[in-house]
Formats: structure tokens, C-alpha cells, sequence
């Protein structure tokens, strides 16, 4: 039997009792649960991570114009801009997440990972980490299991739909799956990873989904990158031994709560938060398709 | 209990962006359309409804239900460029949008197209990750997803006429998902849709297919 990913703590338990590596179970529950061969998982695994690398470079390199025109060559813009805040790494990190993600606002070929909305973040985080810790393709590929095990339980106890869950269901699991698979890389322990998990949630949590015009462009970009920066920030604080104190079954647990009290407005409706402001009420009135017929209300039966 | 996800539901699908719903869904949903067809539409009429209709543009689903009318796949970076594809294939397409429609789901779309065969009309469902509904064939109700296997009858409204078509389906060892039956009327034309879990033999197709009360029969394999 496999192991089913309901929780960490059961995940913790079966690398305690096995040994395996972390990957190993999230492996052996898609040969079961859905037929798979190990080699077609691994050729799968390995096209979603070139998929990942392409949109980047795509990002980095081409014309990223939205019809909308919100979005505008943004990645390309920090790539080459003279001034770091902080690092040449960490500048490259952002560029490259908000590259993958603007590929996918304009029409590009992305990795939902979770999502689409959230199709940034693992790439701007993975390609980053491989460059700075020369990592090969393998190690990735074990991390992209490690994240695919982590945003089943976040899926089976909360949600990864910013229409159910908000922003935070979004953005914050594909961070948690990034700080996972960072520790993971990086050689850190099972317990350190779950750790950067629940770090990371506890970062993420409450965020609403408000997109502008209803579209995957406003505020979505920019909280990509700023999703991979917390990841990066949760890593390094679990990977030091820190103590999260909230265990992490606990962090997806209230997750799942904050998302199920939150607002319909602040869940994908473009109804509230920065959707409802001045200049995006305004950019919705440009971008909508303005002839439409609307049928009369109908008396429901 | 729910349907366990894929890890590839979680690193996945590879899909042309911005979103699963407004897009991947919508390009499966007129590739489902030109399979009810039966052949390449020269001309297609599309309707989109609610949530769809003011933000069809912003989202690319115009690109994308375009896209599927020329079978581009999901994850097809010509999805971007479908008009110029279409100018050159010479589909002939119109767009337009109602709001409101109360009876019907948030992302609703519909296809009235055209081609050599004859003409159909599809109404589908996009509910999200990518994942569809077909619930309206020519006025008929139907319920598939095109994730298996669907068969499409038309037939007249014969007494076990259900029964036996289910029983040759058994017989070719497939199983049956799910089963949308209806009919204009009584002894009137009557449709069947049937969606199997494993594909079914062409002879078992062409012995449905000459049955005296068989009308017509469009088989639809699964679409990625």
C-alpha cells in the first residue's frame, strides 16, 4: 500500500520506519494510485522541469505584452537594471519568476505548478537554486516530487484554487512546495523540510485573490516573485534548526480555515481588494468586452 | 470519496497560459465540438456566457476556442497566434457574448459550426484545471468529458434499445462511465451518449453502426 499523502506527519513517519528518500513515496503512490510506470513519471517529471526552464528564458528574451497592456516586459526590466537591492542572485531569482510568470499572462507554454496563476514561482526557484548550488537535473527532478507530495496534502486538508482558497491557497503552496524542495536540495533533514513548509505558510497566509480585471496579470505577477523570495527567506530559516512551533499539519489546517471564512469577494470574483480600486475599476472598464447582450433576470424556479 | 489526484494535477498540466479555466479548458472543449462534427469547420459561430463573456478577451479564450477548432492541443504555442492559423486553414469565425444566462454554468461556451459533414451545436462547460463538460449536443442533453472514451447515437426511440446497446458494449469488454439518454419525443428521435472507460473495437463500431434503428453514430476517443 501506498503511502496515501493525508499528512506530514504520516510522510515523517514512513521516512522514520523506511529510510526511503522523500521523493520515494510520492513515486510509488502515482505508480499505484493512477497506473504509472516509474520511467513514464520521470520523463514526465523531466519535461515539466525543461518546460519550467524554457518559460524563463522565454521570459528573459522575448516581447511580454499583455493585451490588457498591464503587462509589460517586467522580468527584462529587473534583469537589466544597473541597481541590487540585496544580490546579483537574488535579482536573478526575481527576474526569472516574474519571467515565468509573464510567459504565462501572455499567452505562453507554462507548468501549472500548482496552478497556472502560481506558474512562476517554482521555476524562478528551481532554476535559480541549480545555478547557485550547481545541482544537477536529477536532484531537481527528486525536489519536483518532494513539491508534488507536499501540494497533495495542502490539496487533500486546504486547497491550491484561488476561487476556493484565495491567493494563499495559489501562491502559498507553490511557495511551500518551493521551500520544501529547497531543503531537500540542499541536503537539509525531513523534519527541516516540513519545517520550511509550515514556515512558509505562516508567511502566506490570509492573502486574498484580487485580480484586476479578473485577469491573471494584476497583482498575480508580483506575487510570484515576492512567493519565491518567501520561500527562499523560509528555507533558510528552517534549514538553521529553527523551531516553526506550529507543527506543519497545523499551518495547512489553518490554511484551509482562513481560506474557507474569506470573503467571496476575495476569491477570484474581481470584486474586492485591489480589483475594486479606482484605477482597477477603470483598467477593467478598457479591457472587458463592453458588447455583450445581457439577458433579462429569470424567476427562479 | 473523491478521485485521488495525479502528481501531475500538482507539476502540471503543461498548458498554454494565462489560465486553466479561460484557456486549456476552452481549447478541449472545441477540439470535443470538432470531434461531434465529424470533420474541420469551415465556419463557427461562438457564444460565450457569464463569467466568460466580458473577460473572453482578456483571457485569450477567443485565441483558444479558435485554436481547438484547428485541433491545436493544449499546450500548442500557435494557441497565440489561432487567427492567423484560421485565416490560412479558411475558417470563417464570429464572436459574441451574453451575460446573465442564470440557467447556465459561470464558464459556458457555445460552438454552431459548419462544415462539410453538416452542422452541430455544442454547449460545454469549462469547471476549472483544465477539466470540461460537454452538456448539450443539437439541443440534446449529454454529460461527457472526452477525458474517455464517448459514443454518440442517434437512433429512434425503440423499445430496449438501451439495454442492447449496453450489452454489445459489455461484450466488447468496456466499461461504462456514464450514460446520457434522451429523446425529442415519444417513438421520435432519440440520442444516446456513452462514455467508456476503455476504447471500443471498430467492428463493434460498424455493427452498432448497421443496426436498422441506428440513425448515426459519432465515436469520440479521448482527448489529451
Amino acid at each position: 500500500m501506498s503511502l496515501l499523502f493525508q499528512d506530514f506527519a504520516s510522510w515523517e513517519k514512513h521516512y522514520q520506519e523506511t529510510g526511503e528518500p522523500l521523493y520515494q513515496p510520492v513515486l510509488q503512490y502515482e505508480i499505484e494510485q493512477k497506473d504509472r510506470t516509474e520511467a513514464y513519471i520521470w520523463e514526465n517529471i523531466a519535461r515539466a522541469y525543461d518546460v519550467m526552464r524554457e518559460a524563463v528564458k522565454t521570459g528573459l528574451t522575448q516581447n511580454m505584452t499583455s493585451r490588457s497592456g498591464m503587462v509589460n516586459n517586467g522580468a527584462k526590466k529587473v534583469a537589466a537594471t544597473p541597481i541590487t537591492v540585496l544580490s546579483p542572485d537574488f535579482k536573478l531569482l526575481i527576474a526569472r519568476t516574474l519571467g515565468a510568470k509573464e510567459v504565462n499572462s501572455c499567452m505562453g507554454r507554462v507548468v501549472a505548478a500548482p496552478t497556472a496563476g502560481a506558474s512562476g514561482i517554482l521555476p524562478g526557484i528551481l532554476t535559480t537554486l541549480q545555478d547557485i548550488h550547481q545541482l544537477d537535473d536529477r536532484k531537481i527532478h527528486e525536489a519536483l516530487l518532494v513539491a508534488a507530495g507536499i501540494a497533495l496534502i495542502i490539496e487533500e486538508n486546504a486547497s491550491l484554487a484561488g476561487a476556493v482558497g484565495g491567493c494563499q491557497a495559489e501562491t502559498g503552496s507553490a511557495a511551500a512546495m518551493g521551500a520544501g524542495a529547497i531543503v531537500y536540495c540542499l541536503g537539509g533533514t525531513v523534519p527541516q523540510a516540513f519545517n520550511a513548509v509550515a514556515i512558509t505558510i505562516q508567511c502566506m497566509l490570509g492573502l486574498v485573490c484580487d485580480p484586476v480585471a479578473g485577469l491573471v496579470e494584476v497583482p498575480c505577477i508580483v506575487r510570484n516573485a515576492s512567493a519565491a523570495a518567501i520561500a527562499f527567506s523560509s528555507a533558510q530559516i528552517a534549514i538553521a534548526g529553527v523551531d516553526p512551533v506550529i507543527p506543519v499539519d497545523q499551518c495547512v489546517m489553518a490554511l484551509g480555515e482562513v481560506g474557507q471564512s474569506m470573503e467571496t469577494r476575495y476569491k477570484e470574483t474581481a470584486l474586492g481588494g485591489l480589483a475594486n480600486t479606482p484605477t482597477g475599476r477603470a483598467i477593467e472598464k478598457q479591457v472587458l468586452v463592453q458588447d455583450i447582450e445581457i439577458l433579462p433576470d429569470t424567476p427562479s424556479e | 470519496m473523491a478521485e485521488k489526484s495525479s502528481i501531475f494535477d500538482m507539476i502540471g498540466p503543461v498548458m498554454i497560459g494565462p489560465s486553466s479555466s479561460h484557456t486549456a479548458g476552452v481549447v478541449r472543449i472545441a477540439r470535443a465540438a470538432i470531434r461531434v462534427l465529424g470533420c474541420q469547420p469551415e465556419t463557427a459561430e461562438i457564444t460565450f456566457y457569464n463569467s466568460f463573456a466580458r473577460t473572453y478577451e482578456g483571457h485569450g479564450s477567443d485565441r483558444a476556442v479558435i485554436a481547438g477548432l484547428l485541433d491545436f492541443k493544449t499546450d500548442d504555442i500557435r494557441i497565440k497566434e489561432s487567427f492567423r492559423y484560421a485565416a490560412e486553414a479558411g475558417l470563417q469565425y464570429s464572436f459574441k457574448s451574453v451575460g446573465n444566462a442564470s440557467a447556465m454554468h459561470p464558464n459556458t461556451l457555445k460552438l454552431n459550426l459548419s462544415g462539410p459533414n453538416g452542422q452541430v451545436e455544442v454547449v460545454g462547460q469549462s469547471r476549472g484545471g483544465g477539466v470540461i463538460r460537454i452538456v448539450e449536443v443539437d439541443g440534446f442533453p449529454s454529460d461527457f468529458s472526452a477525458n474517455l472514451h464517448t459514443l454518440m447515437i442517434e437512433a429512434d426511440d425503440v423499445k430496449g434499445s438501451i439495454a442492447f446497446i449496453a450489452d454489445v458494449i459489455a461484450h466488447d469488454d468496456c466499461n461504462i462511465a456514464t450514460m446520457t439518454v434522451s429523446r425529442r419525443g415519444k417513438n421520435q428521435l432519440a440520442r444516446q451518449f456513452i462514455e467508456m472507460d476503455t476504447a471500443l473495437k471498430p467492428l463493434t463500431l460498424e455493427y452498432i453502426r448497421h443496426l436498422s434503428w441506428i440513425k448515426n453514430i459519432t465515436y469520440i476517443p479521448n482527448i489529451e
